[in-house]
């Protein structure tokens, strides 16, 4: 008990001590695992999708619709509730097509007339208040999530002479949201494509009462079509089934389809998804690495230090793992916490899009996962410093350098012709060469991402132009779809480049915990500080640059990849000017702990260093 | 004698650490002339201030209050590029951990101030050779500091000090890390830079060092408690003087 009790105490003090340390290594590790809390309450919301609601809805195994109002037209479509393979069905039921008026949105939508008891086939789960009644409407969820629509809110659904264009006067009945619900069923093409200007894959569903729709039409001029779900007696023939009924003007798809379409869409906000949080992990790790490297030297001789005044290997270890735990313990609750909040917020565009019930949640085996990420990070980090430091002898341990830096001897040589920051900076680049690589790997990641973003919006400003068509037309500012994706690469692209941001000072600042000594010897020889404060931003650049050079690419190859899309570029104006913001920014964070050092007595750190 | 005529001049030279109860003062009104080709030896207990009032000369530091010329200049309120300046031009140090750079051969050791002094790389190159071959380590100018003895570290580190012919060498403890053997050979070197004319400041405990020098200062709590005039007392007859010559 009490060497527990000194061990506790030992590494409440060395924490205390280090706050600002233990703050960035805390961050550092919180980050990870909010990433890993995002990732994994992802997985819930990737996990066989479709198949999840249809199960749920009784989702039809073919959906036929018409998109005219004769009545020959219907009864082909009637039809097939009695076609050879059909088991059960529900409809047909009217579509029209007005405008929908809400919260200063004014976006087309098909409404369906429904019963207001449930359906055979196709029964809507309602997620939140009731199914239709007499004057009140149910929207579907993922139409609900993009406008912010709440069950109480009152909507109009009308006409205007003026077409979907915004600002057009409508005119027509207002009805009550009463409830808000998900299906699988998704309009054929013909009347799916057709229908939002925004390039949604498929038109904002709302569903009234038959009543109603039958009114709306009638002041429409007549029913915009009709639709009929269909159960076939062999599921997996739907395919065949609808090639066998497709005509003119009866439009079928089948469930396998309906799979595929919402599988093209989600895959693509997924892959956005899930590859922004692998950026954010790799530059968390950076982090860790950085921090830890930095921390090494001092790690090393504080164990030498307690070696050297009797302690033994375990309670040496003891300590540091107890210091490390605490924090990852902590950080990892942090990570979660912030990822339970985050990740509704990254995945809720995906989910409505799905219509799959239920929000994205970290059950008990994602909290263990990310607290057993965090506690593995932490001693993985301690573990390292405490078998180099047991390895190594006391005396050397408590040496001015226990950790030599590496001889470079070509930038040695190469530096001794240059201006003495760039000399300098040169040699401290060449030192430690992991950090190096580390720094560069995190700009590369960084200005990749930022290429790949500024890429996006270069198509999304393309297409608005153009006024073109596709799964991924963004319309621009106002079109729900276009900001749901700027706000899913905003956040990615702040978070991403926070990352960045920590990781530039916490390389300098490793680099100004390892070159203290060397970097005093500059000082007392006559470097001035200017020179030595420039000679660490020159070093983080050396570091950066290749990074930043490799990160175009990278940014390219990351777009084509998620966006699928090859046939947009940027300028070369535009790639330079990431390339030399990223390093105008490096250089800027770089100079913080920079000058900070520079203005540290020399005489204060050319003494011998206490732990 | 007048202040142009003196490599260093300090006038009521004080350095405090902390203030109110905690207040230490390190260097307490000390004044101090050393002329040019002058070796001061300052002695005294560990804390007394001696390497303070080192660092303080060397521009490292600075004081609390007082004045301080070198060579003339008053330095104690110029800027830290321009103390920076004057330890590239006019100040060499040799440290008791001798603080050479791990990953630098000694004789890129040497060339560093050169190199920070903006000599070509040719002539820091030379001028390295030229300090190797003055100390005795011309064989040993490809060696990292770790393949080198303490002693043989230390000459890397007096040569590197006069990389750039300073007119003032500030040694502190020069021989506080060194066996007997070393510090003979030290104490051989700074001997010659003494009959060469080099002004020298050595801070030291060993009372053998003290007496190759021209005055001695003996120092405690911040101030000089004693002074003693020793020119001609040593030069020329230092092994025996200490005992350590074969």
């Amino acid at each position: 008990m009490g060497k527990l009790l000194l061990v506790l105490r030992l590494a409440m003090k060395d924490l205390r001590r280090n706050p600002a340390e233990a703050a960035l290594l805390l961050m550092a590790i919180a980050s990870a695992a909010a990433t890993l809390s995002i990732a994994l309450a992802l997985r819930g919301v990737t996990d066989h999708p479709y198949a999840t609601t249809r199960a749920a809805t009784e989702g039809p195994d073919v959906i036929a619709a018409v998109q005219t109002n004769s009545s020959a037209a219907l009864a082909g479509l009637t039809a097939l509730k009695h076609a050879p393979g059909v088991t059960r069905s529900s409809g047909p039921y009217v579509l029209d097509f007005p405008t929908l008026v809400v919260n200063g949105h004014q976006d087309p939508v098909l409404v369906e007339g429904r019963d207001t008891t449930p359906a055979t086939v196709d029964q809507p789960k309602v997620t939140a208040g009731t199914w239709v009644r007499n004057g009140g409407v149910v929207v579907e969820r993922s139409l609900a999530d993009l406008l912010d629509l709440k069950v109480g809110e009152r909507i109009t659904l009308g006409t205007s002479q003026g077409g979907y264009a915004p600002g057009q006067k409508v005119v027509g009945p207002t009805f009550e949201i009463v409830g808000i619900a998900v299906s699988a069923a998704v309009q054929p093409p013909a009347i799916s494509t057709y229908a939002h200007p925004s390039g949604f894959p498929q038109p904002g569903l709302i569903w009234a009462t038959r009543a109603a729709s039958e009114r709306l039409a009638l002041a429409m001029g007549g029913p915009f079509g009709y639709t009929l779900n269909l159960d076939l007696a062999s599921a997996p023939s739907a395919p065949s089934f609808v090639a066998a009924h497709q005509s003119g003007e009866l439009s079928l798809i089948s469930w396998q389809t309906m799979a595929t379409k919402n599988g093209d869409i989600i895959s693509i906000e997924q892959t956005i998804l899930l590859t922004g949080s692998s950026l954010l992990a790799l530059l968390a790790l950076a982090s860790v690495a950085l921090l830890v490297g930095g921390r090494m030297e001092q790690q090393t001789r504080r164990v030498g230090l307690l070696k050297a005044v009797g302690a033994s290997p375990g309670i040496v270890t003891g300590i540091l793992l107890t210091e490390q735990l605490l924090l990852s313990v902590v950080a990892a609750t942090l990570g979660l916490v912030i990822g339970r909040f985050a990740a509704p917020f990254l995945t809720n565009p995906g989910a409505s899009l799905l219509g799959t019930p239920g929000a994205p949640s970290l059950d008990l085996s994602a909290i263990f996962l990310v607290f057993a990420a965090a506690i593995a990070v932490a001693v993985i980090a301690t573990f390292v410093p405490a078998v180099r430091a047991a390895r190594t002898s006391t005396v050397v341990a408590l040496a001015d350098s226990p950790r030599p830096p590496r001889r470079a001897r070509l930038s040695i040589t190469i530096s001794s012709r240059l201006p003495v920051p760039l000399l300098l900076g040169v040699r401290l680049a060449s030192r430690r060469r992991r950090r190096a690589a580390l720094s560069a790997a995190s700009v590369a990641v960084t200005v990749g991402a930022l290429v790949a973003v500024l890429l996006f919006r270069e198509h999304a400003n393309a297409l608005e132009s153009e006024s073109a068509g596709g799964l991924y037309r963004f319309s621009g500012p106002g079109d729900p779809l276009w900001e749901r994706g700027m706000d899913v690469m905003l956040v990615f692209t702040i978070a991403l480049v926070t990352l960045a941001l920590v990781n530039a000072i916490l390389a300098t600042w490793a680099t100004v915990q390892d070159t203290r000594r060397s970097a005093a010897i500059e000082r007392a020889l006559g470097a001035s500080p200017e020179q030595s404060g420039s000679a660490m931003i020159v070093a983080q650049l050396i570091s950066s640059i290749p990074g930043a050079v490799v990160g175009v690419p990278l940014g390219v190859a990351l777009y084509s990849a998620v966006g699928r899309h090859s046939s947009t570029s940027l300028s070369v104006v535009g790639l330079v000017g990431v390339v030399v913001a990223a390093l105008f920014t490096v250089a800027l964070l770089a100079a913080i702990p920079a000058s900070a050092s520079a203005r540290r007595p020399v005489a204060e750190a050319l003494q011998s260093e206490t732990i | 004698m007048t202040t142009d005529d003196l490599i260093v001049r300090a006038r009521g030279l004080r350095r405090d650490y902390g203030r109110d109860e905690s207040l230490v003062r390190a260097v307490d009104g000390v004044d101090l002339d050393v002329a040019s080709g002058e070796t001061v030896a300052v002695m005294g207990p560990s804390g007394c201030g001696k390497s303070t009032l080192l660092h303080l000369l060397g521009g490292l530091d600075r004081p609390s209050d007082g004045e301080l010329w070198l060579y003339g200049h008053r330095i104690e309120r110029s800027s830290e590029r321009a103390l920076a300046r004057m330890r590239r031009k006019e100040v060499g140090f040799v440290f008791q951990a001798f603080h050479l750079m791990d990953e630098l051969t000694a004789r890129e050791n040497i060339e560093l101030p050169a190199l920070l002094a903006g000599r070509s790389p040719r002539a820091a190159r030379r001028r390295a050779f030229e300090l190797l071959e003055q100390v005795g380590l011309q064989d040993r100018a490809g060696h990292l500091p770790s393949a080198l003895s303490g002693g043989q570290r230390q000459r890397v580190a007096i040569a590197r000090a006069l990389a750039n012919e300073p007119l003032l060498v500030l040694a502190d403890e020069p021989t506080g890390n060194l066996d007997s053997v070393a510090t003979l050979e030290v104490l051989r070197l700074l001997e010659r830079l003494h009959d060469g004319g080099q002004t020298l400041v050595i801070v030291t405990h060993d009372e053998r060092i003290a007496a190759t020098a021209d005055r001695l200062i003996s120092m405690r709590d911040g101030c000089f408690i004693d002074e003693t005039r020793l020119t001609g007392g040593s030069r020329g007859h230092l092994g025996e003087l200490i005992g350590l010559d074969a």
